[in-house]
Protein backbone atom coordinates (compact mmCIF):
# COMPACT_ATOMS: atom_id res chain seq x y z
CA UNK A 1 0.00 0.00 0.00
CA UNK A 2 1.18 3.52 -0.64
CA UNK A 3 1.94 5.69 1.91
CA UNK A 4 -0.17 8.54 2.52
CA UNK A 5 1.23 12.07 1.58
CA UNK A 6 0.66 13.13 5.09
CA UNK A 7 1.64 10.31 7.37
CA UNK A 8 4.65 10.92 9.64
CA UNK A 9 7.04 8.33 11.87
CA UNK A 10 8.41 9.40 15.20
CA UNK A 11 10.57 6.91 16.47
CA UNK A 12 8.71 4.04 15.23
CA UNK A 13 5.08 5.21 15.94
CA UNK A 14 3.34 6.18 12.85
CA UNK A 15 0.82 9.16 12.53
CA UNK A 16 -1.60 9.25 9.78
CA UNK A 17 -1.14 13.23 9.62
CA UNK A 18 1.31 15.46 11.67
CA UNK A 19 -0.96 17.28 13.22
CA UNK A 20 -1.47 17.28 17.33
CA UNK A 21 -3.65 18.95 19.28
CA UNK A 22 -0.87 19.83 22.69
CA UNK A 23 -1.35 19.25 25.92
CA UNK A 24 -3.83 21.44 28.29
CA UNK A 25 -5.31 22.69 25.49
CA UNK A 26 -7.66 19.49 24.23
CA UNK A 27 -8.11 17.89 28.27
CA UNK A 28 -8.23 13.92 27.07
CA UNK A 29 -10.33 14.50 23.50
CA UNK A 30 -13.39 12.74 24.68
CA UNK A 31 -14.49 16.70 25.55
CA UNK A 32 -13.41 17.80 21.73
CA UNK A 33 -14.93 15.00 20.46
CA UNK A 34 -18.16 16.74 20.86
CA UNK A 35 -17.44 18.98 18.04
CA UNK A 36 -15.69 16.65 15.45
CA UNK A 37 -14.30 13.05 14.81
CA UNK A 38 -11.10 13.05 16.44
CA UNK A 39 -9.66 10.40 14.88
CA UNK A 40 -9.11 12.33 11.95
CA UNK A 41 -6.08 13.73 13.97
CA UNK A 42 -2.34 12.36 13.92
CA UNK A 43 -1.79 12.19 18.27
CA UNK A 44 -2.93 13.72 20.79
CA UNK A 45 -1.26 14.64 23.58
CA UNK A 46 -3.14 14.60 26.91
CA UNK A 47 -3.34 17.16 29.71
CA UNK A 48 0.07 16.81 32.04
CA UNK A 49 -0.98 13.99 34.74
CA UNK A 50 1.42 13.92 38.06
CA UNK A 51 1.13 11.33 40.76
CA UNK A 52 -1.40 13.03 42.57
CA UNK A 53 -4.74 14.63 41.57
CA UNK A 54 -3.85 18.54 41.83
CA UNK A 55 -6.32 21.39 41.68
CA UNK A 56 -3.85 23.50 40.38
CA UNK A 57 -3.91 27.29 40.75
CA UNK A 58 -6.41 30.14 42.10
CA UNK A 59 -7.79 31.97 39.27
CA UNK A 60 -8.00 33.95 37.47
CA UNK A 61 -5.49 31.59 35.81
CA UNK A 62 -5.65 33.05 32.25
CA UNK A 63 -4.50 36.67 30.71
CA UNK A 64 -4.69 37.84 27.82
CA UNK A 65 -1.75 38.90 25.29
CA UNK A 66 -1.63 40.61 21.81
CA UNK A 67 -2.01 37.52 19.90
CA UNK A 68 -1.77 35.21 22.77
CA UNK A 69 -1.66 34.30 26.18
CA UNK A 70 -0.86 33.95 29.72
CA UNK A 71 -2.12 30.36 31.58
CA UNK A 72 -1.06 29.23 34.54
CA UNK A 73 -3.72 26.67 35.68
CA UNK A 74 -0.95 24.85 37.42
CA UNK A 75 -0.76 21.38 36.37
CA UNK A 76 -4.62 20.37 37.23
CA UNK A 77 -4.78 16.97 36.87
CA UNK A 78 -6.83 13.71 38.56
CA UNK A 79 -3.67 12.28 39.22
CA UNK A 80 -1.88 9.16 36.68
CA UNK A 81 -4.42 6.07 38.62
CA UNK A 82 -7.30 8.33 37.86
CA UNK A 83 -6.31 9.04 34.43
CA UNK A 84 -5.57 5.16 33.63
CA UNK A 85 -8.99 4.04 35.72
CA UNK A 86 -11.23 6.83 34.35
CA UNK A 87 -9.48 9.12 31.54
CA UNK A 88 -8.42 6.72 29.08
CA UNK A 89 -11.15 4.47 29.18
CA UNK A 90 -13.10 6.92 27.67
CA UNK A 91 -10.53 8.82 25.40
CA UNK A 92 -10.42 5.42 23.78
CA UNK A 93 -13.87 5.30 23.03
CA UNK A 94 -13.53 8.22 20.76
CA UNK A 95 -10.03 8.33 19.52
CA UNK A 96 -8.62 5.48 18.25
CA UNK A 97 -5.09 6.73 16.78
CA UNK A 98 -1.88 6.89 18.76
CA UNK A 99 -1.77 8.61 22.09
CA UNK A 100 1.18 10.79 23.61
CA UNK A 101 0.88 10.54 27.52
CA UNK A 102 2.54 13.95 28.62
CA UNK A 103 3.73 13.38 32.08
CA UNK A 104 4.25 16.14 34.80
CA UNK A 105 6.25 15.30 38.25
CA UNK A 106 7.84 17.46 40.91
CA UNK A 107 10.57 14.99 41.48
CA UNK A 108 12.45 12.31 39.91
CA UNK A 109 10.51 9.31 41.91
CA UNK A 110 7.07 11.01 40.73
CA UNK A 111 8.44 11.11 37.19
CA UNK A 112 9.45 7.36 37.41
CA UNK A 113 6.38 6.15 38.87
CA UNK A 114 3.93 7.87 36.33
CA UNK A 115 6.01 7.26 33.51
CA UNK A 116 6.10 3.19 34.83
CA UNK A 117 2.41 2.89 34.85
CA UNK A 118 1.75 4.67 32.06
CA UNK A 119 3.74 2.76 29.58
CA UNK A 120 1.90 -0.05 30.25
CA UNK A 121 -1.35 1.05 28.36
CA UNK A 122 -2.67 0.32 25.37
CA UNK A 123 -2.63 3.04 22.79
CA UNK A 124 -0.30 4.90 24.40
CA UNK A 125 2.67 5.36 22.15
CA UNK A 126 4.75 7.91 23.19
CA UNK A 127 5.44 9.31 26.74
CA UNK A 128 6.17 13.25 26.71
CA UNK A 129 8.18 14.31 29.49
CA UNK A 130 7.29 17.49 30.86
CA UNK A 131 10.20 19.13 32.44
CA UNK A 132 8.80 22.73 33.09
CA UNK A 133 8.15 21.46 36.35
CA UNK A 134 10.28 23.14 39.55
CA UNK A 135 12.24 20.21 41.31
CA UNK A 136 11.03 20.28 44.85
CA UNK A 137 14.57 18.97 45.46
CA UNK A 138 16.32 21.10 43.42
CA UNK A 139 15.49 24.36 45.42
CA UNK A 140 12.13 25.00 42.78
CA UNK A 141 13.96 25.02 39.66
CA UNK A 142 12.31 23.77 37.20
CA UNK A 143 14.15 20.23 35.94
CA UNK A 144 14.26 21.63 32.17
CA UNK A 145 16.96 24.34 32.64
CA UNK A 146 19.67 22.70 33.79
CA UNK A 147 21.35 19.84 31.92
CA UNK A 148 22.11 17.80 34.91
CA UNK A 149 18.63 17.32 35.83
CA UNK A 150 17.39 16.69 32.67
CA UNK A 151 20.02 14.34 32.08
CA UNK A 152 19.24 12.41 35.41
CA UNK A 153 15.72 12.41 35.03
CA UNK A 154 15.68 11.06 31.55
CA UNK A 155 17.86 8.18 32.64
CA UNK A 156 16.12 7.30 35.37
CA UNK A 157 12.34 7.43 33.58
CA UNK A 158 14.51 5.18 30.61
CA UNK A 159 14.79 2.66 32.72
CA UNK A 160 11.33 1.47 33.86
CA UNK A 161 9.76 2.16 30.71
CA UNK A 162 9.42 0.38 26.77
CA UNK A 163 7.82 3.19 24.68
CA UNK A 164 9.80 5.99 23.19
CA UNK A 165 10.68 9.20 25.44
CA UNK A 166 10.04 12.68 24.53
CA UNK A 167 11.49 15.42 26.38
CA UNK A 168 9.43 18.37 26.10
CA UNK A 169 11.68 21.53 26.49
CA UNK A 170 10.91 24.96 28.20
CA UNK A 171 12.03 27.89 26.15
CA UNK A 172 13.00 29.98 29.11
CA UNK A 173 16.83 28.53 29.08
CA UNK A 174 20.09 30.51 27.33
CA UNK A 175 21.16 28.18 25.21
CA UNK A 176 18.10 25.45 24.58
CA UNK A 177 20.56 23.17 22.17
CA UNK A 178 22.88 22.17 24.84
CA UNK A 179 19.58 20.80 27.31
CA UNK A 180 18.36 19.00 24.13
CA UNK A 181 21.49 17.31 24.10
CA UNK A 182 21.82 16.46 27.59
CA UNK A 183 18.29 14.84 27.01
CA UNK A 184 19.45 13.06 24.35
CA UNK A 185 22.75 11.64 25.50
CA UNK A 186 20.94 10.54 28.42
CA UNK A 187 18.60 8.30 26.70
CA UNK A 188 15.47 10.77 25.36
CA UNK A 189 14.33 8.98 21.85
CA UNK A 190 12.98 12.62 20.70
CA UNK A 191 12.43 15.78 21.96
CA UNK A 192 9.36 18.46 21.98
CA UNK A 193 9.32 21.76 21.60
CA UNK A 194 8.58 24.53 22.74
CA UNK A 195 6.47 24.41 26.12
CA UNK A 196 5.40 27.84 27.15
CA UNK A 197 7.69 30.89 28.07
CA UNK A 198 7.15 32.60 31.31
CA UNK A 199 5.21 35.59 31.25
CA UNK A 200 3.31 38.13 33.23
CA UNK A 201 0.55 41.31 33.36
CA UNK A 202 -0.18 43.77 34.98
CA UNK A 203 -3.99 45.15 35.41
CA UNK A 204 -3.51 49.08 35.58
CA UNK A 205 -6.67 49.93 37.77
CA UNK A 206 -6.20 47.12 40.16
CA UNK A 207 -2.30 47.54 40.20
CA UNK A 208 -2.19 44.06 40.98
CA UNK A 209 -0.81 40.78 38.65
CA UNK A 210 -3.89 39.91 36.29
CA UNK A 211 -2.94 36.10 37.20
CA UNK A 212 -3.67 35.04 40.80
CA UNK A 213 -0.41 33.43 40.44
CA UNK A 214 1.25 36.51 39.62
CA UNK A 215 3.21 34.82 36.46
CA UNK A 216 2.22 32.34 33.95
CA UNK A 217 3.37 30.30 30.30
CA UNK A 218 2.73 32.42 27.24
CA UNK A 219 1.91 30.82 24.41
CA UNK A 220 -0.03 31.37 20.88
CA UNK A 221 0.96 32.95 17.87
CA UNK A 222 3.23 35.64 19.19
CA UNK A 223 5.74 32.59 20.29
CA UNK A 224 5.54 31.06 16.88
CA UNK A 225 9.23 32.80 15.55
CA UNK A 226 10.54 31.89 18.53
CA UNK A 227 9.77 28.61 18.62
CA UNK A 228 10.82 27.97 14.31
CA UNK A 229 13.54 29.22 15.63
CA UNK A 230 14.56 26.89 18.64
CA UNK A 231 13.03 23.77 16.83
CA UNK A 232 15.38 24.75 13.90
CA UNK A 233 18.49 25.10 15.90
CA UNK A 234 17.65 21.98 18.19
CA UNK A 235 16.56 19.47 14.68
CA UNK A 236 19.40 20.13 13.47
CA UNK A 237 21.73 19.80 16.48
CA UNK A 238 20.23 16.74 17.81
CA UNK A 239 19.86 13.78 15.69
CA UNK A 240 16.96 12.98 17.14
CA UNK A 241 12.94 13.62 15.79
CA UNK A 242 11.37 16.82 17.04
CA UNK A 243 7.73 17.52 17.29
CA UNK A 244 7.30 21.28 16.64
CA UNK A 245 5.01 23.12 19.37
CA UNK A 246 4.38 26.92 20.32
CA UNK A 247 1.44 29.03 17.80
CA UNK A 248 0.87 26.91 14.99
CA UNK A 249 -2.27 27.64 14.00
CA UNK A 250 -2.79 27.30 10.36
CA UNK A 251 -1.96 24.39 7.96
CA UNK A 252 1.10 27.00 6.86
CA UNK A 253 2.37 27.19 10.40
CA UNK A 254 2.63 23.47 10.41
CA UNK A 255 4.51 23.25 7.06
CA UNK A 256 6.56 25.85 8.27
CA UNK A 257 7.51 24.01 11.60
CA UNK A 258 8.50 20.87 9.53
CA UNK A 259 10.68 22.86 7.08
CA UNK A 260 12.44 23.73 10.48
CA UNK A 261 13.16 20.65 11.53
CA UNK A 262 9.52 18.81 12.89
CA UNK A 263 8.61 15.71 12.20
CA UNK A 264 5.39 16.16 13.54
CA UNK A 265 3.43 19.58 14.90
CA UNK A 266 1.44 20.44 18.00
CA UNK A 267 -0.76 22.75 18.33
CA UNK A 268 -2.26 24.38 21.65
CA UNK A 269 -3.25 27.70 22.21
CA UNK A 270 -5.25 27.74 18.49
CA UNK A 271 -7.62 25.19 19.83
CA UNK A 272 -9.05 27.64 22.46
CA UNK A 273 -10.07 30.15 20.58
CA UNK A 274 -11.53 27.75 17.97
CA UNK A 275 -12.24 23.97 18.97
CA UNK A 276 -12.24 23.62 15.23
CA UNK A 277 -8.93 24.79 14.58
CA UNK A 278 -7.25 21.42 13.97
CA UNK A 279 -9.97 20.13 12.31
CA UNK A 280 -9.39 22.71 9.96
CA UNK A 281 -5.37 22.05 9.84
CA UNK A 282 -5.82 19.01 8.98
CA UNK A 283 -8.01 19.51 6.05
CA UNK A 284 -6.22 22.08 5.34
CA UNK A 285 -2.87 20.67 4.41
CA UNK A 286 -3.61 18.77 1.59
CA UNK A 287 -4.64 22.27 -0.49
CA UNK A 288 -1.59 24.03 1.31
CA UNK A 289 0.71 21.23 0.15
CA UNK A 290 -0.45 21.06 -3.40
CA UNK A 291 0.16 25.27 -3.10
CA UNK A 292 4.03 24.42 -2.52
CA UNK A 293 4.64 21.56 -4.43
CA UNK A 294 5.23 19.33 -1.72
CA UNK A 295 4.31 15.76 -2.46
CA UNK A 296 5.13 14.19 0.47
CA UNK A 297 5.58 16.47 4.15
CA UNK A 298 8.64 13.92 5.09
CA UNK A 299 10.22 15.43 2.39
CA UNK A 300 10.40 18.84 3.86
CA UNK A 301 11.31 18.12 7.32
CA UNK A 302 14.48 19.78 8.11
CA UNK A 303 15.03 21.38 4.81
CA UNK A 304 15.76 24.68 5.72
CA UNK B 1 -22.48 12.84 20.44
CA UNK B 2 -21.59 15.38 17.96
CA UNK B 3 -23.18 19.08 19.21
CA UNK B 4 -24.32 21.27 16.16
CA UNK B 5 -21.22 23.52 14.97
CA UNK B 6 -21.18 25.69 17.80
CA UNK B 7 -18.46 28.51 15.74
CA UNK B 8 -20.44 30.25 13.57
CA UNK B 9 -20.48 33.61 11.62
CA UNK B 10 -23.48 36.41 12.75
CA UNK B 11 -24.40 39.64 11.32
CA UNK B 12 -25.00 42.80 13.89
CA UNK B 13 -28.85 43.20 12.98
CA UNK B 14 -28.79 46.14 15.92
CA UNK B 15 -26.79 47.59 18.38
CA UNK B 16 -27.94 50.57 20.36
CA UNK B 17 -27.09 52.05 23.53
CA UNK B 18 -29.48 51.80 26.64
CA UNK B 19 -27.53 53.81 29.85
CA UNK B 20 -24.37 55.18 30.40
CA UNK B 21 -22.44 51.97 30.05
CA UNK B 22 -25.05 49.10 29.16
CA UNK B 23 -25.66 48.34 25.04
CA UNK B 24 -27.74 45.69 23.78
CA UNK B 25 -26.88 43.70 20.54
CA UNK B 26 -29.21 41.62 18.29
CA UNK B 27 -27.29 39.25 15.76
CA UNK B 28 -28.50 37.03 13.56
CA UNK B 29 -27.08 33.69 11.94
CA UNK B 30 -27.68 30.04 13.37
CA UNK B 31 -28.82 29.86 16.72
CA UNK B 32 -28.89 25.87 16.40
CA UNK B 33 -26.58 25.39 18.90
CA UNK B 34 -28.42 26.94 21.86
CA UNK B 35 -30.27 24.62 24.02
CA UNK B 36 -31.06 26.27 26.94
CA UNK B 37 -31.59 30.05 29.26
CA UNK B 38 -28.68 30.90 30.50
CA UNK B 39 -26.15 29.42 28.30
CA UNK B 40 -23.56 31.99 26.98
CA UNK B 41 -21.40 33.10 23.17
CA UNK B 42 -17.54 33.68 23.02
CA UNK B 43 -17.68 36.84 21.07
CA UNK B 44 -14.65 36.99 18.90
CA UNK B 45 -12.93 40.41 18.75
CA UNK B 46 -11.21 41.53 15.92
CA UNK B 47 -7.57 42.23 17.28
CA UNK B 48 -8.01 40.59 20.81
CA UNK B 49 -6.59 37.25 20.76
CA UNK B 50 -9.26 35.68 23.44
CA UNK B 51 -13.08 35.71 23.32
CA UNK B 52 -15.56 37.41 25.36
CA UNK B 53 -18.14 35.34 27.02
CA UNK B 54 -21.31 37.08 27.54
CA UNK B 55 -24.18 35.57 28.59
CA UNK B 56 -27.18 35.03 26.01
CA UNK B 57 -30.33 37.62 27.19
CA UNK B 58 -32.61 36.32 24.86
CA UNK B 59 -33.22 34.15 21.40
CA UNK B 60 -35.02 32.25 19.20
CA UNK B 61 -34.75 29.55 16.86
CA UNK B 62 -37.48 30.80 14.77
CA UNK B 63 -35.98 34.13 13.65
CA UNK B 64 -32.87 32.79 13.66
CA UNK B 65 -31.84 35.83 16.54
CA UNK B 66 -29.97 36.10 19.57
CA UNK B 67 -29.42 39.36 21.91
CA UNK B 68 -26.84 40.09 24.28
CA UNK B 69 -26.86 42.99 26.65
CA UNK B 70 -22.90 44.09 27.57
CA UNK B 71 -21.63 46.63 30.02
CA UNK B 72 -18.83 48.64 28.06
CA UNK B 73 -15.85 47.66 30.63
CA UNK B 74 -12.63 47.28 28.44
CA UNK B 75 -10.89 47.36 24.93
CA UNK B 76 -13.39 44.07 23.92
CA UNK B 77 -16.61 45.30 24.98
CA UNK B 78 -15.68 48.92 24.02
CA UNK B 79 -14.91 47.28 20.40
CA UNK B 80 -18.24 45.75 20.85
CA UNK B 81 -20.31 48.96 20.78
CA UNK B 82 -18.40 50.38 17.90
CA UNK B 83 -19.86 47.39 15.43
CA UNK B 84 -22.84 48.80 13.21
CA UNK B 85 -25.18 47.06 11.99
CA UNK B 86 -24.25 44.32 9.18
CA UNK B 87 -20.76 43.67 10.46
CA UNK B 88 -20.02 39.96 10.36
CA UNK B 89 -19.01 38.73 14.25
CA UNK B 90 -17.89 35.41 14.97
CA UNK B 91 -19.67 33.47 17.87
CA UNK B 92 -19.37 30.49 20.02
CA UNK B 93 -22.66 29.77 20.85
CA UNK B 94 -24.66 27.24 23.28
CA UNK B 95 -21.61 27.12 25.85
CA UNK B 96 -22.05 26.27 29.33
CA UNK B 97 -24.46 23.97 30.83
CA UNK B 98 -27.74 27.13 31.41
CA UNK B 99 -30.34 27.68 34.20
CA UNK B 100 -32.93 24.10 34.89
CA UNK B 101 -36.24 24.87 34.43
CA UNK B 102 -37.49 21.84 36.89
CA UNK B 103 -41.15 21.29 36.58
CA UNK B 104 -41.31 20.88 40.32
CA UNK B 105 -41.08 24.54 41.13
CA UNK B 106 -43.84 26.96 40.42
CA UNK B 107 -42.89 29.94 41.87
CA UNK B 108 -39.20 30.70 40.51
CA UNK B 109 -37.71 34.04 41.45
CA UNK B 110 -35.50 35.65 39.08
CA UNK B 111 -32.77 38.02 40.72
CA UNK B 112 -30.56 39.89 39.11
CA UNK B 113 -27.78 42.13 39.57
CA UNK B 114 -26.52 44.80 37.06
CA UNK B 115 -25.82 43.11 33.93
CA UNK B 116 -26.35 39.72 35.58
CA UNK B 117 -30.16 40.37 34.75
CA UNK B 118 -29.48 39.79 31.44
CA UNK B 119 -30.02 36.10 31.17
CA UNK B 120 -33.01 35.93 33.31
CA UNK B 121 -35.37 37.55 30.24
CA UNK B 122 -34.94 34.03 28.00
CA UNK B 123 -35.42 32.27 31.29
CA UNK B 124 -38.78 34.04 32.23
CA UNK B 125 -39.73 33.05 28.96
CA UNK B 126 -39.09 29.71 29.35
CA UNK B 127 -40.77 29.60 32.33
CA UNK B 128 -43.73 30.97 30.84
CA UNK B 129 -44.21 29.07 28.12
CA UNK B 130 -43.98 26.48 30.85
CA UNK B 131 -47.29 27.56 32.80
CA UNK B 132 -45.02 28.47 35.76
CA UNK B 133 -45.75 32.32 37.56
CA UNK B 134 -41.77 33.46 38.05
CA UNK B 135 -41.31 37.32 39.17
CA UNK B 136 -38.41 38.92 38.53
CA UNK B 137 -36.27 41.16 40.91
CA UNK B 138 -33.56 43.14 39.31
CA UNK B 139 -31.26 45.29 41.23
CA UNK B 140 -28.84 47.95 40.36
CA UNK B 141 -26.34 50.47 42.48
CA UNK B 142 -28.10 53.31 41.14
CA UNK B 143 -31.44 54.56 39.09
CA UNK B 144 -29.11 55.10 36.05
CA UNK B 145 -28.12 51.86 35.50
CA UNK B 146 -31.27 50.65 35.14
CA UNK B 147 -31.47 50.05 31.28
CA UNK B 148 -35.70 49.48 31.63
CA UNK B 149 -35.20 45.53 31.36
CA UNK B 150 -38.67 45.21 33.68
CA UNK B 151 -40.68 46.40 30.83
CA UNK B 152 -38.81 43.73 28.86
CA UNK B 153 -40.54 41.31 31.58
CA UNK B 154 -43.49 42.65 31.75
CA UNK B 155 -43.79 42.37 27.97
CA UNK B 156 -43.90 38.64 28.51
CA UNK B 157 -46.22 38.51 31.50
CA UNK B 158 -43.95 38.63 34.18
CA UNK B 159 -43.88 41.41 37.10
CA UNK B 160 -40.08 42.82 37.54
CA UNK B 161 -39.36 44.70 41.08
CA UNK B 162 -36.25 47.14 41.41
CA UNK B 163 -33.85 47.58 44.21
CA UNK B 164 -31.19 50.39 44.07
CA UNK B 165 -28.86 50.63 46.81
CA UNK B 166 -29.16 54.72 46.88
CA UNK B 167 -32.97 54.35 46.54
CA UNK B 168 -33.32 56.27 43.77
CA UNK B 169 -35.29 53.64 41.91
CA UNK B 170 -37.99 50.86 43.41
CA UNK B 171 -36.85 49.78 46.78
CA UNK B 172 -34.25 51.09 48.40
CA UNK B 173 -31.61 48.46 49.83
CA UNK B 174 -30.71 45.06 47.71
CA UNK B 175 -32.93 42.48 45.85
CA UNK B 176 -33.42 40.63 49.32
CA UNK B 177 -35.17 43.77 50.56
CA UNK B 178 -37.60 43.64 47.64
CA UNK B 179 -38.46 39.47 48.45
CA UNK B 180 -38.96 40.72 52.21
CA UNK B 181 -41.02 43.89 51.68
CA UNK B 182 -42.94 42.63 49.12
CA UNK B 183 -43.07 39.39 50.60
CA UNK B 184 -42.95 37.74 47.28
CA UNK B 185 -43.54 33.96 47.46
CA UNK B 186 -40.84 31.81 45.99
CA UNK B 187 -40.06 28.09 46.02
CA UNK B 188 -37.12 28.34 43.79
CA UNK B 189 -34.65 31.15 43.10
CA UNK B 190 -32.41 31.48 39.65
CA UNK B 191 -29.88 34.30 40.06
CA UNK B 192 -27.11 36.56 38.82
CA UNK B 193 -25.23 39.34 39.22
CA UNK B 194 -21.93 40.09 41.44
CA UNK B 195 -20.31 37.69 43.73
CA UNK B 196 -21.35 39.45 46.85
CA UNK B 197 -24.61 39.23 45.74
CA UNK B 198 -24.61 35.88 44.69
CA UNK B 199 -22.89 35.21 48.07
CA UNK B 200 -25.72 36.94 50.24
CA UNK B 201 -27.97 34.57 48.41
CA UNK B 202 -26.95 31.41 48.58
CA UNK B 203 -25.97 31.75 52.02
CA UNK B 204 -29.03 34.01 52.93
CA UNK B 205 -32.35 32.57 51.67
CA UNK B 206 -33.70 29.70 52.93
CA UNK B 207 -35.09 28.40 49.64
CA UNK B 208 -33.18 26.16 46.84
CA UNK B 209 -31.84 27.60 44.22
CA UNK B 210 -28.68 28.25 41.40
CA UNK B 211 -27.14 30.92 40.71
CA UNK B 212 -25.18 31.97 37.59
CA UNK B 213 -21.11 32.31 38.46
CA UNK B 214 -18.54 33.56 35.96
CA UNK B 215 -14.27 34.00 35.65
CA UNK B 216 -11.78 35.02 33.22
CA UNK B 217 -11.61 32.22 30.25
CA UNK B 218 -9.30 30.98 27.99
CA UNK B 219 -11.91 29.09 25.93
CA UNK B 220 -15.13 28.86 27.25
CA UNK B 221 -15.87 25.02 26.16
CA UNK B 222 -14.07 22.83 28.43
CA UNK B 223 -11.07 22.50 27.31
CA UNK B 224 -8.19 24.76 29.31
CA UNK B 225 -9.44 24.02 32.70
CA UNK B 226 -8.47 28.10 32.68
CA UNK B 227 -11.80 28.95 34.91
CA UNK B 228 -12.06 25.69 37.47
CA UNK B 229 -13.14 26.26 40.97
CA UNK B 230 -13.65 24.19 43.40
CA UNK B 231 -17.03 22.93 44.32
CA UNK B 232 -18.55 20.49 47.00
CA UNK B 233 -18.26 18.06 44.00
CA UNK B 234 -14.85 18.75 43.22
CA UNK B 235 -13.29 21.14 40.43
CA UNK B 236 -15.79 22.21 37.92
CA UNK B 237 -15.28 24.37 34.78
CA UNK B 238 -17.74 27.29 34.95
CA UNK B 239 -17.52 27.52 31.63
CA UNK B 240 -18.80 24.16 30.76
CA UNK B 241 -20.14 22.39 34.51
CA UNK B 242 -21.35 25.83 34.79
CA UNK B 243 -22.05 28.86 34.46
CA UNK B 244 -24.91 27.79 36.37
CA UNK B 245 -24.30 25.62 40.13
CA UNK B 246 -26.53 25.07 42.77
CA UNK B 247 -26.42 26.90 45.97
CA UNK B 248 -25.03 23.67 47.82
CA UNK B 249 -22.39 23.15 45.16
CA UNK B 250 -20.67 26.42 45.80
CA UNK B 251 -17.92 27.00 48.52
CA UNK B 252 -18.59 30.01 49.85
CA UNK B 253 -15.17 30.53 51.53
C1 LIG C 1 -20.35 33.17 31.53
C2 LIG C 1 -20.19 34.67 31.48
C3 LIG C 1 -21.26 35.45 31.06
C4 LIG C 1 -21.10 36.83 30.97
N1 LIG C 1 -22.18 37.55 30.55
C5 LIG C 1 -22.06 38.88 30.40
C6 LIG C 1 -23.15 39.65 29.90
O1 LIG C 1 -24.22 39.12 29.57
N2 LIG C 1 -22.97 40.98 29.75
C7 LIG C 1 -21.79 41.60 30.10
O2 LIG C 1 -21.69 42.81 29.95
N3 LIG C 1 -20.76 40.90 30.59
C8 LIG C 1 -20.85 39.56 30.74
N4 LIG C 1 -19.78 38.83 31.23
C9 LIG C 1 -18.55 39.56 31.55
C10 LIG C 1 -17.78 39.85 30.27
O3 LIG C 1 -17.24 38.65 29.77
C11 LIG C 1 -16.62 40.83 30.51
O4 LIG C 1 -17.13 42.04 30.97
C12 LIG C 1 -15.83 41.06 29.24
O5 LIG C 1 -15.12 39.89 28.88
C13 LIG C 1 -14.85 42.21 29.41
O6 LIG C 1 -14.07 42.33 28.23
P1 LIG C 1 -13.29 43.70 27.93
O7 LIG C 1 -12.31 43.41 26.86
O8 LIG C 1 -14.23 44.79 27.70
O9 LIG C 1 -12.55 44.00 29.32
P2 LIG C 1 -11.02 43.84 29.69
O10 LIG C 1 -10.94 44.06 31.15
O11 LIG C 1 -10.17 44.67 28.81
O12 LIG C 1 -10.75 42.32 29.38
C14 LIG C 1 -9.48 41.72 29.54
C15 LIG C 1 -9.66 40.22 29.63
O13 LIG C 1 -10.31 39.85 30.85
C16 LIG C 1 -11.53 39.18 30.61
N5 LIG C 1 -12.54 39.67 31.56
C17 LIG C 1 -12.60 40.92 32.09
N6 LIG C 1 -13.67 41.00 32.92
C18 LIG C 1 -14.27 39.80 32.92
C19 LIG C 1 -15.41 39.26 33.58
N7 LIG C 1 -16.16 40.00 34.41
N8 LIG C 1 -15.74 37.97 33.33
C20 LIG C 1 -15.02 37.21 32.50
N9 LIG C 1 -13.91 37.67 31.85
C21 LIG C 1 -13.55 38.95 32.06
C22 LIG C 1 -11.87 39.51 29.18
O14 LIG C 1 -12.68 38.51 28.58
C23 LIG C 1 -10.51 39.60 28.54
O15 LIG C 1 -9.99 38.32 28.27
C24 LIG C 1 -19.89 37.46 31.34
C25 LIG C 1 -18.82 36.67 31.76
C26 LIG C 1 -18.95 35.29 31.83
C27 LIG C 1 -17.79 34.47 32.27
C1 LIG D 1 -4.07 26.33 29.01
C2 LIG D 1 -2.78 25.62 28.72
C3 LIG D 1 -2.43 24.50 29.47
C4 LIG D 1 -1.22 23.81 29.22
N1 LIG D 1 -0.92 22.69 29.94
C5 LIG D 1 0.21 21.99 29.65
C6 LIG D 1 0.52 20.77 30.32
O1 LIG D 1 -0.23 20.30 31.17
N2 LIG D 1 1.68 20.12 30.00
C7 LIG D 1 2.53 20.60 29.04
O2 LIG D 1 3.54 19.97 28.75
N3 LIG D 1 2.25 21.75 28.37
C8 LIG D 1 1.13 22.45 28.66
N4 LIG D 1 0.84 23.60 27.97
C9 LIG D 1 1.78 24.07 26.93
C10 LIG D 1 1.30 23.65 25.54
O3 LIG D 1 1.21 22.25 25.44
C11 LIG D 1 2.26 24.20 24.46
O4 LIG D 1 3.53 23.64 24.65
C12 LIG D 1 2.40 25.71 24.51
O5 LIG D 1 1.17 26.31 24.84
C13 LIG D 1 2.89 26.30 23.19
O6 LIG D 1 2.00 26.03 22.14
P1 LIG D 1 0.88 27.08 21.62
O7 LIG D 1 1.58 28.37 21.35
O8 LIG D 1 0.33 26.43 20.40
O9 LIG D 1 -0.11 27.22 22.72
C14 LIG D 1 -0.35 24.30 28.21
C15 LIG D 1 -0.72 25.43 27.47
C16 LIG D 1 -1.91 26.08 27.70
C17 LIG D 1 -2.26 27.29 26.88
S1 LIG E 1 -12.35 28.43 29.95
FE1 LIG E 1 -11.35 26.70 29.13
S2 LIG E 1 -12.17 25.15 30.38
FE2 LIG E 1 -13.32 26.84 30.97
Amino acid sequence: MDKSPLSVTLSGVTLQNPVVPASGCFGFGYGMAEFYDIDILGSISFKGTTRDARFGNPLPRVAECSAGLINSVGLQNPGIDAVIAEELPKMREVFHQPIIANISGFSIDEYVECCSKIDGEDQVAIIELNVSCPNVHGGGMSFGTCCESVSEVVKEVKRVITKPLYVKLTPNVTDIVAIGRSAVEAGADGLCLINTMLGMRIDLKRRQPVIANRMGGFSGPAVFPVAVRMVNQVAHACGVPVIGCGGVSTAADVIEMMMAGATAVEVGAANLINPYACKEIVEGLPAEMHRLGIDNLTDIIGIV
Amino acid sequence: MLTTNINNDFKVISNRRLTHKTWVMTLGGDTRAITAPGQFVNVAIPGKYLRRPISICDYSHERGELVLLYDVVGEGTEAMSLMAPGTTVNLLTGLGNGFSTDPSHDHPLLLGGGIGCAPLLNLARRLRTMGKSPVAVLGYNTAADSFGMERWFEEIGVEAFIATVDGSLGTKGFVTDVIREKGLPGDYFHACGPMPMLRALCTGLDIPGEVSIESRMGCGFGACVCCSVETANGAKRICKDGPVFRKEELIWK
